[in-house]
């Protein structure tokens, strides 16, 4: 996001005495161009719009061609807490979003470290073979996957999800390794001089300096398991009580015979909420790691 | 240290063979540490990698239902795919949909949509927000947002009903179901937009101050300037909705199961049936496993090989400035 400023460097520069009818053509341009981007606006916010108006409609009025809810029914949110074990679920997604983050920055660190600022044989391959999972299809793993899965009695556990993150993930690893890559080896050559072990110089130079990356890269694993689909229907679905807020708002889909829109809708805002107020409080971690991965990637 | 006691001759000698052996335990200190940080990813790589590759190259090969033992049966899976399962062709044409259709269109909506951003002076931070938003939404929960925007009776078709214009069945009638996903994916095309956003940003404006002098217009400068400048991006995007193409699955299923619980996945009529569906029958519905490895594997070697030829091609189209890799 190095050009933002850029933008208001050029303004300036071109701040000097311009006729009048420039100014107008410049008007007229800035007002066809913020109109194109408000339209836009408008199309990737009406959904929200109705999503939220359905929300919190009776269900006579879903049906009805009337856009604006009259009366506002808050106690839609409360009914999808009473008429399914909502609470559960979202215990069991926290616990998976949440495991799978500690996990991922508990073992891809000191892979990324050992990668990009240790020197040893086998470095140049070790690190061919991250980037060659990376770009492998996890579906080519999965058959034997959940034949062992089903072996340890680990299906509709959210096991499966879980303990497999403790063992390193190729896009994590890629991408503090690219981040460990930036700090200057200066720091850590003075804090060998000093003594520190490699382990010291991780945790206590490199770790430090890293928060960015780790931020990053922990939002990415969190939401990336919030969101999930696939993986929990797969090693979860078969038994509701390990059902993640996706799985289980898919099965809702199914129960509601007489399509409840208004509940389903009330259901699905709940469930983009907390991804919506991480985004908002971490936007600039977020578009920076994101340009990170397009640019370096 | 016992080593060094037993040969006490030639100082020099000594020293250097001495300063050698010692560089060599350090580096062997080094190599062991190394290995102890790689050791999660070692672990990782072995079990969720390397068994579970060869052993699904092996079960390809078998008919097994998890229950019994594997029984080898050659190529039969390979065969029975290729010349006698209308549903693997099903499932293939309608991905090839998604990744020749889909993702260019997405990847010319994610360059217009940063475009537009671009040209604004003001609000930038806020419009980019907004354009953003969507792609925060989880997969599930939009789908069931454009379920409910799409269905017979919903929003959308109000409002095609105000303008007179045809109001489709969307996601019941199979000739709209893959139209209906279309929308869904360009309203979620934030994180691709976001790319495009900061490499039109970062082309020198030196360059589209040359083409002007020289003539061009605002097409010539977007044809010849900004997409050769751009193209290392658009590479990227195309490589990695193409990989994701093969893995097109969410949407598709929320989309088919959502009506009723026992429709087939791909309902309506396999028009929602993609490859990673139809894998997911076979192997966890139907149990399947042996075909469903064998699935997997054809999967791998199609999304490598157009991979390869992306890469291939890439060398005519994609211009990297100097130093950029």
């Amino acid at each position: 996001m190095t050009a933002v400023p850029r933008a208001g460097a050029a303004a300036a520069v071109s701040r000097r005495p311009v006729s009048f009818a420039i100014r107008r053509h410049r008007i007229l341009m800035s007002v066809a161009n913020h109109s194109v981007a408000i339209a836009l606006s408008l199309a990737f916010l009406l959904p929200f719009v109705f999503i939220m108006a359905t929300a919190l409609m009776t269900n006579q009025q879903v049906l009805s061609p009337n856009i604006w809810p009259h009366p506002f029914v808050w106690s839609n949110f409360k009914t999808v807490f009473q008429s399914f074990p909502f609470l559960r679920y979202t215990l069991n997604t926290v616990t998976y979003a949440g495991l799978a983050t500690v996990g991922v920055l508990l073992s891809c660190t000191p892979v990324a470290y050992a990668l990009s600022r240790l020197r040893w044989r086998g470095r140049q391959v070790a690190f061919m073979l991250v980037l060659s999972t990376l770009m492998l299809p996890p579906q080519v793993t999965i058959v034997p996957l959940y034949v062992i899965f089903v072996r340890l009695h680990w299906i509709g556990s959210l096991k499966p999800l879980i303990v497999p993150l403790f063992f390193g993930d190729a896009f994590t690893i890629f991408l503090l390794r690219q981040f460990f890559m930036t700090i200057p080896e200066e720091l850590s050559d003075a804090a060998r001089v000093d003594g520190a072990n490699e382990l010291q110089i991780l945790t206590r130079v490199i770790v430090p300096l890293a928060k960015p990356a780790l931020a990053a890269v922990a939002l990415f694993q969190f939401l990336y398991s919030w969101n999930d689909f696939f993986n929990p229907l797969l090693y979860a679905g078969s038994n509701p009580n390990s059902w993640t807020l996706a799985v289980a708002l898919q099965q809702f889909t199914n129960l509601s015979r007489g399509v409840l829109w208004n509940l389903q809708m009330a259901a699905s805002l709940l469930f983009m909420l907390p991804v919506i107020v991480i985004f908002f409080f971490a936007q600039k971690v977020f578009v920076e790691g994101i340009t990170l991965t397009g640019v370096k990637g | 240290m016992a080593t060094v006691a037993e040969r006490p001759a030639a100082p020099p000698d000594q020293d250097r063979a001495a300063a050698r052996r010692r560089r060599r335990r350090a580096a062997w200190r080094r190599q062991r540490v190394a290995l102890l940080f790689m050791s999660p990813w070692i672990i990782g790589f072995s079990a969720f990698y390397v068994y579970p590759m060869a052993s699904s190259l092996y079960f390809s090969f078998t008919k097994y239902d998890i229950l019994s033992q594997p029984r080898w049966a050659g190529l039969s899976n390979y065969r029975f795919m290729f010349t006698s399962d209308p549903q693997f062709w099903v499932s293939l044409k309608n991905t090839l949909w998604i990744i020749v259709f889909l993702v260019p269109l997405q990847v010319i909506f994610a360059i217009a949509a940063a475009t537009a951003l671009t040209k604004v002076r003001h609000g930038l931070s806020l419009y980019r927000t907004i354009f953003f938003l969507p792609s925060m939404v989880p997969l599930v929960a939009a789908t069931l947002g454009f379920l409910y925007l799409l269905n017979p009776a919903g929003p959308i078709n109000r409002l095609l009903h105000l303008l007179h214009l045809p109001e489709p069945l969307w996601f019941v009638d199979p000739r709209y179901t893959k139209p209906g996903l279309t929308l869904i994916g360009l309203w979620g095309i934030g994180q691709i937009m976001i790319i495009f956003l900061a490499a039109l940003l970062d082309v020198p404006k030196q360059l589209y101050e040359a083409a002007e002098i020289e003539g061009a217009g605002p097409w010539q400068q977007f044809r010849h300037v900004t997409l050769p400048m751009i193209s290392p991006v658009i590479f990227f995007s195309l490589i990695i909705g193409m990989i994701q193409g093969f893995q097109y699955f969410t949407q598709a299923y929320v989309v088919s199961k959502a009506g009723e619980r026992t429709n087939p996945i791909g309902y309506p009529q396999d028009s929602l049936l993609f490859y990673l569906s139809h894998l997911y029958q076979q192997g966890f519905e139907r149990f399947h496993m042996g075909y469903a490895a064998a699935l997997s594997w054809v999967m791998f070697i199609v999304t490598m090989s157009c991979t390869i030829a992306l890469i291939r091609s890439s060398r005519r189209w994609v211009h990297y400035q100097g130093g950029f890799r």
